[in-house]
Formats: C-alpha cells, sequence, structure tokens
C-alpha cells in the first residue's frame, strides 16, 4: 500500500530482553538503602465518620517509624478540576484540550473540552454563565480521608522498617467510626427517601458539586418490570437532535429494551506500588503510570509541590487499562512519608488493596428505544442511561451516547443520563470508556434485524458511519462535530469474509448434541487521537538518531512504535536508532495523556514533525557546504546527497558536525517558540550534542479522530448445563495506516477480550446489606484466564486517515465494545431475543431462560448482583 | 506444623518484626539496635537458588516468593497477587512450577529452585522460551511475563511437544491482563518447536 520502510512493518521493541530475564525493574521492584515500607489502613464499612485514630500503641512499636492521615495531605485548591493543571507553556492541558484542537484549525467547529481520555466532557451546550451554580461544592478525592466513602478507602498509612512490621502496626490502631447511611446501588439511591452516598447529596455535577436527586414514586411507577424508570435528570446529561418523535413515528419497528451492565474493575497486574525519597529539595519517585510527561504535573499536585521538584522514574508499567492516568492520586502517600521520616519509602500495594483504590468501570443500567425502517435504517434513538459514578465519578453515560451517536448514525437521537453516587469503589476511565452501552444498543438492534427479516451485518453496515460522519451531541450553532474519516462498512465486508459469516449463520442454531451455536456481529469505536504534542531528537556524531518519548511505558508500546515515524521521515535503519524513555531527568519532550487511544495518532504526528524538522536541517547543511539550494538535496541511506547525485552529499555523522559547528537552531541553541516548556527545557539540556529535530505537531487536522471496529462472534452454549464459551472471535479493524501489525493485533486481541470479559464472567458484586464487596478474588470477579480465550482473527482495513500525517490512528480502546457486543449477540443468537437482560451472562440465567421456554427474562433491576 | 491460618498470616505478614533483620534494603541504619531473634538459628537456612547456596536468615512462616525479592535480590519473580491466583510469582522447584507466594521458603531447603533470572546461560545466551517470547512480541507490559515463561518451561519439561489447546491448558494458572493471550501461545508455541529443534 505504501513504500514506508518502517511504518506498517514488524520489529522487535527494545524492551524485551529486560523483560523477559527478569530484569526490568517495576516499581516495587526498586530497592534503596535505609528504605521502609508503608501499608495501608482502609475503612471497613462502606461509608464512616472518623471521630478518633488512637495510633499510641501501633507508634510505640519498635520498628515503627511514621503514620499518615489525611491532615498530613496539602490541601488542594478549591473547585480543584479532576484533571491537572497545564504546566506552564505547555500543549494544551489535558482538562482544556479539545480532542483535536490543533492549530491546523477547526473549519469553524468551536473546541470541546475532553478529559485525559480525548472523550468531551458533558453533554452539549455548556450552563449559562449567569446561572448560580447548583449544589455544594466539594473536595475531590484524596489519597487519605477522615470520611470513607467505601469499604476499603484509605484512611492512614504506616511506614516501618519492613512490611511485616507495618502490618503488625496497622493491627495495633484503634479508629472511632461513626457509621454513616450509604448505599451501593445507583437506582436505589434514586427512590424517594434513599440514604444518599455522600452527605451533601448523590449526583455529582462538573466543577466537584454535588446535588441531591431523587425519582418520584410516579417515576418508577410508570416503568414496568424490568424497564429502567425514566426519572429527572441533571441539565448537562440530556441532550437531543433531529426530530425524534417523527423519527419513531415513521419507524417500521419500534424496540425498546433496557439492559444491566456490570461495573469492572481494571486489575492492572501489577498493583500500583510506589516508592518515594527525597534529595536536595526534590522528589523521586518510582511508580507505575500511563504516561511519563503528563505524570510530572500531576504528581506535585498530588504531593503539593511543583512540577520542577518532581524527577519520576518510571521505565516499566505493568498495565493500567485507564487506570493510572496520569501516575496516581495515592503517589502523595510514600512522598510525604519519605519527607516527614527522611528515609525512602516503598508503599506496598497489596492485590486487595489494588482492588479497592485501583479503579472501575462505571456499571449502567441502559434503556434504548430505536426505531427502525423496514430496511432497517435506523431512524431514531431514545437513550435513557443511568451509571454507577462510584463515591467520585460522574458515569460513563455521556462518553456511552456519544458513542452511540456515531456508530449507529440515527437520523434523530435523545440522550438522558444521570450518574448517581454510590458507596463502592472508586470509578475511573477504563479501556474504552463508554463502551458498556455498546450490549444495550446491540441488543435492540439485533432484535430488530431478526424482527424485520435482516441479516445482522446487513443491519449494521446500512447504519453505519462513512467519511466524515457526524457525532455526538449538537454544538451551540446547532451543527455536529465530526469523525476525521471512517471505513466501517469496509470493516464489516472484510470481517465477513475472514470469519466465514454467511455459513457460520447459516449453521447457527443447529443442535448437536446438548449444544448450540449461535454468531454476532458488532461495532465498536472510541477516540483515536490528539494533537499539538511535541517530537524531540538528535543525530549525533556518531551517525546515529536518539529520539526523545515522553510517552508513558505501559505495554502498549507506543512509546516506540512512534519514534519510527521520526525514523522514516529521515530513512534511517532502525538499527541506528536510540530511544530514551521513562524519567524524566533524562530531557523528554512534552507528550500526551496516554487514554484515550490518542498516542499512537498524536505522537507520530510530534515524531513526524521531529523528523521533517530535522531532514529539513540536513539539506540547509548540505546547500550551505556543497552549493545549491536546501530542496536540491535528498534524505536517505544515512547520508545528505546532491539528489541525482548520490557522490556529493554528507554522511548523517558529518552533518551532526556540522549542525554543532553553525550551533544555533541547527543543534539547539535556538528553539522554536511554539514549543512546551518541558519540552525546550530538554531541548536546552541536549543542545549542542548534534542536528536537533525537534518541532511541535501543528499538522492539519479536521474533525475529531476516532478508530471503529467490526467484532464477529461465535458461541457455543451446552443447554443442559448453561454453560457457554466463546469459540471463535474475529476483529477488524479501522484504525487508519497499521503502524506496528503485530503490536496491533496485540491491541485488537487485548481489548477485544478485555471487553467479551463484560458478557462472559466479570463483574463486581456487592453485599446490599452490608456494603461491602463480595467478588475481590480473581475467581470471584473472573478477569478472562487462557481457558476463556476464543480462536481469534485479526486484519485491519487500513487506509490512511486523510487528516494526519502517515495516517495513524489509535486502536486500543475501539476494540473494546465491539468484543461485548458481538458476544451478547452471539448469545442472543443461540438462546433467544428474550433470555437475557443483564451481563455477565451466567449459567444459571441461561439455564433459566431454557427452562421458561424463552420467555422473556424481566426481573427487576438491580446493580452488583 | 504451620496451620492455614498461621500460613496466611505469615504470607500477609511475613512474620515478626526482627524477621527482615536481613532484608537487602535495610543494610544501613534501620536494622541496627535490634536484639537477635529468638530461635535464630532455626531459621538459618542453605536454599539451592539458579544453581547456586544461597545461605539466608528466613522466618518459618515467610513465604518463597517474598525471600527471593527482599533477600536475595531476584525481583524478576513477581507477585501480582499473594494469594495463588495470578501465577506471575511462579519459580521451578525441582524442575516443577510453582506458585512462589504458596510456598514457604523452610519447606524447599535442600530443593533445586529455578527463577527467570536463572534461565539464560552463564555465557548470556537466552532460553528458547525467552528468545521465542522476544523474536513472536510475546508480551505488553511484561508483568506477567517471568511467571508465564517459567511456567511454559516447567511444562515443555513434561510435554515437549504439546499442542496449542495443550499448551493453553498446561500455563492456564498464569494471568494476563494485557489479554494478549494469542501472542503468548504463538510465542510458547514456537518456543517448544525451537527447543525441539535444539
Amino acid at each position: 500500500m505504501s513504500d514506508y520502510k518502517l511504518i506498517g512493518h514488524n520489529y522487535i521493541t527494545p524492551d524485551l530482553v529486560a523483560k523477559v530475564t527478569g530484569q526490568a525493574k517495576y516499581a516495587e521492584d526498586v530497592r534503596a538503602d535505609g528504605m521502609l515500607v508503608c501499608r495501608l489502613l482502609g475503612s471497613p464499612m462502606p461509608h464512616a465518620r472518623v471521630r478518633r485514630i488512637d495510633a499510641s500503641a501501633a507508634l510505640a512499636m519498635p520498628g515503627v517509624r511514621a503514620i499518615l492521615t489525611a491532615d498530613d495531605l496539602p490541601v488542594p485548591p478549591v473547585a480543584a478540576a479532576p484533571s491537572p493543571p497545564p504546566a506552564p507553556g505547555t500543549s494544551p492541558a489535558p482538562a482544556a484540550r479539545s480532542g483535536a484542537a490543533g492549530e491546523g484549525g477547526r473549519r469553524g467547529q468551536r473546541a470541546i473540552a475532553v478529559d485525559e481520555h480525548g472523550q468531551p466532557i458533558g453533554g452539549a451546550a455548556p450552563t449559562p454563565a449567569a446561572a448560580a451554580p447548583a449544589g455544594t461544592l466539594v473536595k475531590a478525592e484524596a489519597a487519605l480521608t477522615m470520611e470513607p466513602l467505601y469499604e476499603g478507602e484509605p484512611i492512614l498509612a504506616i511506614a516501618a522498617v519492613d512490611e511485616p512490621t507495618a502490618v503488625a502496626a496497622i493491627e495495633r490502631i484503634a479508629i472511632d467510626f461513626e457509621p454513616l447511611p450509604f448505599v451501593v446501588d445507583p437506582l436505589e439511591g434514586l427512590r424517594p427517601g434513599s440514604p444518599n452516598a455522600r452527605r451533601e447529596g448523590n449526583v455529582l455535577l462538573q466543577g466537584n458539586r454535588i446535588v441531591e436527586l431523587k425519582w418520584t414514586d410516579a417515576d418508577f411507577a410508570a416503568a414496568a418490570l424490568g424497564q429502567l424508570p425514566a426519572g429527572a435528570v441533571p441539565d448537562g446529561d440530556a441532550w437531543s437532535f433531529g426530530d425524534v418523535d417523527a423519527g419513531f413515528t415513521d419507524a417500521a419497528l419500534v424496540v425498546d429494551e433496557s439492559f444491566v451492565i456490570p461495573t469492572t474493575s481494571h486489575i492492572p497486574l501489577e498493583p500500583r506500588s510506589a516508592m518515594a525519597y527525597w534529595q536536595n529539595g526534590k522528589l523521586y519517585m518510582h511508580c507505575s503510570t500511563q504516561s511519563l510527561a503528563q505524570s510530572v504535573p500531576a504528581i506535585a499536585r498530588y504531593c503539593g509541590i511543583s512540577p520542577s521538584q518532581v524527577v519520576l522514574i518510571s521505565p516499566y508499567t505493568g498495565g493500567a487499562f485507564g487506570g493510572k492516568n496520569p501516575a496516581y492520586l495515592h503517589v502523595a502517600i510514600p512522598a510525604l512519608l519519605a519527607k516527614k521520616t527522611g528515609q525512602p519509602v516503598m508503599m506496598k500495594i497489596t492485590r486487595d488493596d489494588e482492588m479497592n483504590i485501583g479503579r472501575s468501570r462505571p456499571g449502567m443500567i441502559g434503556r434504548a428505544k430505536v426505531g427502525f425502517a423496514k430496511d432497517g435504517r435506523i431512524t431514531a434513538i431514545d437513550l435513557f442511561v443511568v451509571s454507577d459514578g462510584g463515591p467520585y465519578g460522574r458515569g460513563d453515560h455521556g462518553s456511552g451516547a456519544r458513542l452511540a451517536s456515531v456508530l449507529y448514525q440515527p437520523k434523530a437521537m435523545r440522550f438522558r443520563g444521570v450518574g448517581v453516587l454510590t458507596n463502592t469503589v472508586p470509578r475511573g476511565s477504563q479501556r474504552g470508556p463508554g463502551m458498556q452501552i455498546a450490549p444495550a444498543m446491540e441488543l435492540v438492534i439485533s432484535k430488530a434485524a431478526r424482527t424485520l427479516g435482516i441479516d445482522q451485518v446487513a443491519i449494521h453496515r446500512i447504519n453505519a458511519p462513512a467519511g466524515k460522519a457526524p457525532v455526538g451531541p449538537p454544538q451551540r450553532d446547532g451543527s455536529r462535530r465530526y469523525v476525521t474519516s471512517a471505513f466501517v462498512k469496509e470493516a464489516l465486508d472484510k470481517g465477513a469474509d475472514l470469519f466465514g459469516w454467511h455459513e457460520r449463520k447459516a449453521a447457527s442454531g443447529t443442535r448437536h448434541g446438548s449444544k448450540v451455536r449461535g454468531v454476532g456481529v458488532a461495532v465498536g469505536t472510541y477516540s483515536a487521537g490528539s494533537v499539538g504534542y511535541d517530537g524531540l531528537l538528535t543525530i549525533e556524531p556518531d551517525g546515529k538518531l536518539y529520539i526523545q518519548s515522553g510517552c508513558g511505558h505501559l505495554g502498549t508500546n507506543s512509546v516506540f512504535d512512534t519514534t519510527r515515524a521520526a525514523a522514516e521521515a529521515l530513512d534511517m535503519p532502525w538499527d541506528k536508532v536510540v530511544i530514551t524513555q521513562g524519567d524524566s531527568t533524562r530531557n523528554l519532550p512534552w507528550s500526551c495523556s496516554q487514554g484515550g487511544s490518542q498516542t499512537a495518532h498524536a505522537h507520530t504526528r510530534a515524531n513526524w514533525a521531529a523528523g521533517l524538522d530535522a531532514k529539513r536541517k540536513l539539506q540547509e547543511i548540505a546547500a550551505k557546504d556543497l552549493g545549491g539550494r536546501a530542496e536540491d538535496y535528498t534524505v536517505g541511506g544515512e547520508r545528505v546527497y546532491r539528489t541525482g547525485a548520490p557522490g556529493r552529499g554528507l554522511t548523517f555523522a558529518q552533518a551532526a558536525k556540522r549542525a554543532i559547528d553553525l550551533g544555533g537552531a541547527y543543534d539547539g541553541h535556538e528553539l522554536p517558540s511554539e514549543i512546551n516548556a518541558m519540552t525546550k527545557a530538554s531541548a536546552t539540556a541536549l543542545a549542542g550534542r548534534g542536528l536537533m529535530g525537534v518541532a511541535k505537531d501543528t499538522f492539519k487536522h479536521d474533525g475529531d479522530t476516532m478508530s471503529f471496529v467490526a467484532g464477529f462472534a461465535e458461541v457455543e452454549v451446552d443447554v443442559e448445563t448453561g454453560e457457554f464459551a466463546v469459540v471463535d472471535y474475529t476483529a477488524v479493524v479501522d484504525v487508519g495506516t497499521v503502524l506496528h501489525p503485530r503490536n496491533c493485533q496485540g491491541q485488537t486481541y487485548g481489548g477485544s477480550l478485555l471487553g467479551m470479559a463484560h458478557a462472559i464472567g466479570h463483574r463486581w458484586v456487592y453485599d446490599r446489606h452490608y456494603g461491602l464487596a463480595l467478588a475481590r478474588r480473581f475467581y470471584h470477579s473472573k478477569p478472562p484466564s487462557l481457558l476463556d480465550a476464543p480462536r481469534f482473527q485479526w486484519a485491519a482495513v487500513n487506509l490512511p486517515d486523510p487528516e494526519t500525517p502517515v495516517g495513524v490512528r489509535g486502536v486500543g480502546e475501539p476494540p473494546v465494545g465491539a468484543a461485548y457486543g458481538a458476544v451478547v449477540n452471539a448469545l442472543v443468537d443461540a438462546l433467544g431475543d428474550d433470555a437475557f437482560r443483564r451481563t455477565p451472562v451466567m449459567a444459571d440465567s441461561v439455564l433459566a431462560s431454557f427452562e421458561a421456554g424463552g420467555k422473556p427474562a424481566r426481573g427487576a433491576l438491580a446493580f452488583h448482583v | 506444623m504451620v496451620s492455614r491460618r498461621s500460613f496466611i498470616k505469615g504470607a500477609i505478614a511475613g512474620g515478626a518484626t526482627v524477621s527482615a533483620a536481613s532484608y537487602l534494603f535495610r543494610n544501613s541504619g534501620a536494622a541496627l539496635g535490634q536484639a537477635p531473634a529468638p530461635g535464630a538459628a532455626e531459621r538459618l537456612l542453605a536454599l539451592n537458588v539458579n544453581g547456586q547456596l544461597r545461605h539466608v536468615d528466613v522466618p518459618k512462616e515467610e513465604t518463597l516468593a517474598l525471600t527471593l525479592r527482599n533477600r536475595l535480590g531476584l525481583t524478576g519473580t513477581k507477585v501480582g497477587c499473594q494469594r495463588a491466583e495470578c501465577g506471575s510469582c511462579t519459580v521451578l522447584i525441582d524442575a516443577v512450577p510453582h506458585y512462589s507466594c504458596s510456598v514457604l521458603t523452610h519447606s524447599v531447603r535442600s530443593r533445586q529452585i529455578a527463577t527467570i533470572e536463572g534461565l539464560a546461560s552463564p555465557t548470556g545466551a537466552l532460553h528458547p522460551v525467552q528468545q521465542a517470547a522476544i523474536d513472536q512480541q510475546g508480551f505488553q507490559c511484561g508483568f506477567c511475563a517471568p511467571g508465564f515463561i517459567m511456567a511454559t518451561v516447567g511444562f515443555l519439561k513434561t510435554n515437549p511437544s504439546p499442542t496449542r489447546d495443550e499448551l493453553a491448558e498446561g500455563i492456564a494458572g498464569n494471568l494476563c491482563r494485557c489479554q494478549d493471550y494469542d501472542k503468548i501461545l504463538t510465542a510458547m508455541m514456537s518456543a517448544a518447536e525451537h527447543a525441539r529443534r535444539s
């Protein structure tokens, strides 16, 4: 398709030898002389006020060095936004950055605020400035608290000479708790007279304001059994476009179903242990992070110091999936204990701690009422979602509605949603936040397909986004945003071929002994790129290309993969490229937050920009030395030479020496004004080492970058035992140009299995009486193992995105919802339209459905059961 | 005999304060001024790790994973759950894969213990399983890699020519949360083939 030498080709990433020999040092592997170990004490109850802490017996124990409580934490600025403030002179900070607001121009589109995942914050038009903000202003979540809002929320930490001592000391601490009312089910929290998860109310608005929202008895009575009531929602969580009523009036078929989606924990295999010490007024922090550059200001904020005081060392992160972005609040604990004791402190996070504080995906109940024309075209969607915000969050309903609006291209759509606070584990963005809407929408679409006699692939195809397809709510001027490109029909066609859809479909439903098979297809999407970050590299007199990568190294490999764009721009052989990453003292450029599958897009752009900058400098140096104009020179084969006369030129090594002689912009002594302050500092430190390529990504970019996936699943259900398995799964990704095929495959596969986990077993369970979490062990909460993994096929559409040089979009998150939806549809295909209305689907619900003879499974709606 | 309850407590707490007097990272001031442990002589043992005899002072309730990581500096063995669910801490004991988070160090006196650090040859040549993981880009975040590799090395000793399904069954006690099982299996199958050839 292209003549790239590096992009689109497999290679071996430079981290693997350390990973397979045990030499890779993750945060908990770091040791320092005199290192203390700290452990956390978590709340034994779901909501309480700490009246008194008696730590005297613990502190009197030999070997116990210090205690840290909420009083020791820095006081956060009032109304601090959940996202970090920008570093001085930075690229747009996560909180303010438009998902796609580059200098390349918006073509009249208004930039909107997005979260750290590149997803727009809130619904449509913002609240008018004149209106007084509603609700009570509350403090953001802190690392330690005197009012725990969920079981396990850390109250204090003890540092001791070793872990056993710290644990023994924690057992000797006496705390006087005042139990407070709690709620673990968001729907219960909306009932009149029900307790609120927090004293200030039960719904969190933008800007850390909390209000109380209760529905009426009439609201609940108006909904049939198993149907989500549609009570009032906050102003910011409702929007619509098109004529929804007409869409339903004109529809040949209207399907209206409610669906329960589980809360699932991220469960990175590496718990968020962190080690900290201080030297010369600087904090040295070893922790796992989802992004390196962006974690520096975040850690500074968590610890109440300035970013210039933070040294972050994080060469490896053992998985994150949205839960360590950027870093995490609790790094303040070892940092402040290290300050208190004057010794290095390792915060040891156990798996139980990780299950408590390690973030979870918000569960939801989604009610989708969808109108269909006879040909399957969607005429209107009316989507109502209640999501579980946990104690500190707003839920994923807004993101879910946005994803639905682009995936199914309705002519008209109305969205209403509310995130209700509960005293359950804290929620955060998990790989593809909002993708939870997939089963609710997909169930309705596949049911309509069967009713209308349309093939499932065909109904997805007729509703698929294509080209610059509209996305999300209307903006203030009434127009809607649009994506940079979408090739979903191509993905569906390719996937149907690869999977053998029509053959398998023909065979589905036939019994073999006690086994019956079903097939399903679904589409998934997520944001897949941002713009405006910096690239930084040097070509040095040893002839090598040194690329600085400020991305985090969390396993996605984008920290390495994206640097291939710089090497490609310079036609540099890969074995002459040295990548520096993982340590904020090592002169790294400002980089994007690694959520929202931004990095592959953002940093191929940034590295491409830096590569082109170096290329231009090589050409200019050659023209100065050898005559002619810069454009008369070609860069290739580690040389810059007169086009058509390969003998007349300079090697990269020679050009690097000449760059140092010439100084100025050539070796980094003069820098472009638009680059970020962090990049500027790093480039200044590297100045004089060779020819410098340094640039901010200012390439043109029109639209919101999103990637798409078509997923195809086949399940086999045992009608006698209710057991089932996903036997085959095929994913075709529309992620623009494939940057690194094997890695793209790994991301697709990993995201797919993470997604289908929501259908086949992964969830949290809560005891409603005591408000305590029950599914703490893996054999309860069931993250998929090798034995859950289906046979897997993968392909890419591999059409470049037209709005970015090189054409690369992100891949990490879009596969998640596609797999979740496809498996749900396959199960429905095997079991019948009305077999279940919640996932994960368990063997008992399969059997119950068979025993009921396919009659609708209509139970009361409930979360966490 | 160690009761289940005291084992679990030990696995959580790792014993009393003095038990950690020889933790590697406490060689500065922190360990000074502590009385010798009662019954310290019983705690001394010789462990055969990666072909070397290592003398360590270990409380009876300490698990092998913590001894390897905290006393012998072998941090390649990862602790992902400390409760026998994830397999990150898998090591070989007499060539059989074990979860080292759930093995008491005192129970493996005179056994041969192999960790990820001992897998490559003394000259630095990687084991075929390690090499295959590199060649096939077998892991993403890599936290599970040492455990998966040790589990595979152990499994291939009992079944050098597995089918893909047999291998999956054999190493299913290890969790990869990046969920990249497909590439891991591909890598480990190619390792088996490579090992058979060599």
